[in-house]
């Protein structure tokens, strides 16, 4: 008898474990009612608190997105903003659902830690800021200069491929929360403050005197940045993936959030489909028919969210550029919805 | 004095089992089979976590092993004692860790012991400035979290000390900026290893001569000179080795050039409040175990020492603190364990020690969260059972001797 209760015992933890790993995450996202969204702990225009304390950014309306997407809720989404170094612990570990925090995707990330990226919602390279007093130009000089740099990023290898490649002698001091990067970097700790030109652009804005330092001409890398899912759920890594391809797919074919009502009347049928007017799209992923129509009413289409936190109207003032569509002469491309 | 009473017995006289009750019951055997099944389960758990990680880990597509340990790093380091760049391995990133961890623990347990005895010798000062200054000192520190103190002296380097342009400059290239201090290093030759083994054995043999003629003042009680003969034993030898090697020592001195002072030795201001910030917290608790320490001796030791004629100094230095030692030392163990550990914290302030290099940017880099914090705990447990064993081999000389 003991033997048996040995077995089923065994056998029960076994299959706990099993459950836990495989389980799906849309099932866990619809039982729990809202999204966990991992993001970082501020960056203007990507993922920030505004003056209410809500969550507001491009990256936060990716998870905005998704809560439509899933609830027709944008609401349905709590946010848990995640240091640099903790990010992919926190996804493996489950405690977030989606990471859509300037993440950039890189193949170790890719292939050897367990996770998937969905596509790269914000094309960015690495670039410096420094000081006007120091009248540096180029990053060429900044032979024996103490950069700052987050510890755990693609920016701290760049920065030593880069002073590699360029035989610069450069002192690496590395922080682990953003804003002691930034506060060292102000009290001059440091020559130079490296990292994603658009987030330098973003915390630029929030110096004491933003018109007291330049960011340098030099883009020393390429930066796809993306949301990022765990691996091993498919299911999820396809609602992820297609609500970025609704997104892009609602620009291109001109479905913004003022006109999306009207649209679901339109011939076209490319707009059909993606409004689900036409076919069932969502069924195969777990979700509605209407999917996409409920992310554009209650987002826009991805030129809308660009616009809207880090475009030109914005204290960020970036141009598109390479996040324009590939019809506006960008890389920003989406499969169709077919 | 000699025991002359009769041993008494310690052993409690065997029961003979009674025939009729069965061996299950007999209370020996219930301990072993309890004993056995607390093992077992203990194994079995440990094995169920570990089974579950590898199941977990295969299931979510991760690599693990220590194969990455061969692969480049890839990152710099802004402070390490050994030669590192972005090609070294993940290994040697271990090693800078751990020597850094070292570098900052070794200091700060000298410091802080030498600031801890003074700070509690002067809570026992008869002087009312001294005392209340260092009961402020105690009470301030100690109740406020180190993390905030490290934080506190960080930022306050950074903005206290001038800029790298306007460094306060000193003779020797030696300047001090909120970047750091810059210090000449020693550049050895080939045969500067004759100098350093010249040197070493030079000390041991002054200490030697040091401990034999001390103990011939205690066997005979004539007094004999012993600090002028142990400094000559120790420099004659060094200088004669130096002028006949022929070695030459030169230095390098720092530098301003473009952006910052290069050369030399730099000591970067996070090392500076990370050992600061260490000292003056760890000395707060050390000096509280002094006080308790010298309090712990009865005051009849000060006043019987008084009456063999001994002064002020040789009291506390022969009478009263070898017997508070005794109560000082275990404690003591602990707040070196406690800064060793403390260290830790420097990842807070960006000093690369091992939690910052190694389970920070080596861990995210390489994603082998188990291996690497495996590793660093095993760095950790090594520190502090090595401190254990060498403060208890002190705590049993220093320990009182019963008779």
């Amino acid at each position: 008898m003991s033997k048996k209760f040995l077995t089923i015992a065994l056998s029960a933890a076994l299959g706990l474990t099993a459950t836990a790993v495989q389980a799906q995450t849309l099932d866990d996202v619809k039982a729990r009612g809202h999204v966990l969204c991992g993001v970082t702990e501020g960056v203007p225009g990507f993922s920030n608190p505004d003056q209410n304390n809500n969550w507001v950014g491009l990256e936060v309306d990716y998870c905005r997105a998704l809560g439509a997407a899933v609830f027709d809720d944008p609401d349905a989404v709590r946010y848990v903003p995640l240091t640099s170094a903790a990010r992919f612990e926190s996804l493996g570990n489950g405690n977030v659902d989606v990471l859509s925090r300037t993440t950039t995707w890189t193949m170790t990330r890719d292939t050897d830690l367990g996770l998937s990226f969905v596509g790269t919602m914000f094309y960015d390279g690495q670039g410096f800021v420094v000081r006007n007093a120091d009248g540096i130009t180029s990053a060429a000089e900044l032979d024996g200069a103490a950069v700052c740099v987050e510890s755990g990023t693609t920016t701290e290898l760049n920065l030593a491929d880069y002073a590699a490649a360029n035989g610069l002698e450069i002192d690496t001091v590395v922080f682990v929360t953003r804003s002691e990067v930034v506060q060292a970097y102000l009290d001059g700790r440091c020559d130079a403050y490296t990292t994603d030109s658009s987030a330098i652009a973003a915390e630029r804005t929030e110096f004491p005197d933003p018109s007291a330092h330049t960011i340098l001409p030099e883009i020393i890398s390429k930066e796809p940045l993306g949301p990022v899912v765990r691996a091993g759920d498919p299911q999820w890594f396809n609602i992820a993936r297609w609500t970025y391809f609704a997104l892009l797919n609602a620009e291109e074919l001109g479905v913004t959030q003022a006109n999306v009502d009207d649209m679901l009347g339109s011939e076209n049928p490319e707009i059909r489909r993606l409004l689900g007017v036409e076919g069932d799209f969502g069924g195969p992923i777990g979700l509605t028919a209407d999917w996409a129509y409920r992310i554009i009413k209650h987002i826009g289409n991805y030129g809308e969210a660009y616009d809207r936190h880090v475009g030109p109207s914005t204290p960020l003032a970036l141009a598109r550029g390479l996040n324009a569509l590939w019809t506006d002469g960008g890389i920003q491309y989406a499969p169709p919805i077919r | 004095m000699p025991d002359k009473s009769v041993p008494i017995e310690t052993q409690p006289a065997r029961v003979p089992a009674q025939a009729n009750s069965a061996f299950y019951n007999d209370p020996r055997f219930r301990a072993f089979i309890y004993q056995g099944l607390l093992v077992v389960g203990v194994v079995a758990l440990f094995w169920w976590l570990a089974s579950n990680a590898q199941q977990n880990l295969a299931a979510q597509n991760k690599q693990t092993g220590f194969a990455f340990l061969d692969q480049p790093a890839g990152f710099g380091i802004s402070f390490s004692l050994i030669p590192f760049d972005r090609a070294s391995s993940y290994l040697q990133v271990y090693f800078v860790g751990i020597l850094n961890t070292l570098l900052v623990a070794s200091i700060g347990i000298v410091l802080a012991t030498m600031l801890g005895f003074v700070i509690g010798i002067a809570r026992l000062s008869s002087n009312f400035l001294i005392r209340q200054f260092a009961a402020i000192y105690v009470e301030t520190i100690r109740n406020m979290p180190l993390l905030l103190q490290l934080l506190f002296w960080y930022f306050l380097m950074l903005n206290a000390l001038p800029a790298v342009r306007n460094a306060i400059t000193l003779p020797f290239g030696i300047a001090l900026h909120q970047r750091g201090l810059n210090l000449p290093a020693l550049v050895p030759d080939d045969r500067f290893i004759f100098l350093a083994v010249a040197i070493v054995v030079a000390v041991i043999a002054g200490l030697v001569f040091r401990r034999w003629s001390l103990k011939q003042i205690e066997n005979t009680g004539r007094r004999r000179p012993v600090w002028l003969p142990m400094l000559a034993i120790i420099i004659v030898p060094i200088f004669l080795v130096y002028f006949i090697s022929g070695t030459r020592i030169a230095f390098d001195f720092p530098e301003l050039r473009g952006f910052n002072f290069r050369g030399g030795f730099t000591a970067p201001p996070e090392l500076t409040a990370l050992v600061l910030g260490l000292v003056v917290y760890t000395a707060a608790f050390i000096a509280e175990i002094v006080r308790a320490g010298i309090q712990s001796v009865s005051h009849g030791q000060t006043e019987a020492a008084s009456a063999l004629g001994l002064k002020e100094g040789d009291r506390l230095r022969l009478v009263i603190v070898p017997q508070a030692m005794r109560v000082i030392i275990p404690p003591l163990t602990s707040q070196y364990l406690n800064l060793t550990k403390n260290s830790s914290l420097g990842a807070a302030i960006g000093f690369p020690e091992l939690v910052n290099v190694y389970v920070g940017t080596a861990l995210n880099q390489s994603g082998r969260a188990i291996e690497i914090i495996g590793m660093a705990m095993l760095v950790y447990l090594t520190f502090s059972l090595t401190t254990s064993i060498v403060m208890n081999w002190y705590n049993s000389r220093v320990a009182l001797v019963e008779r």
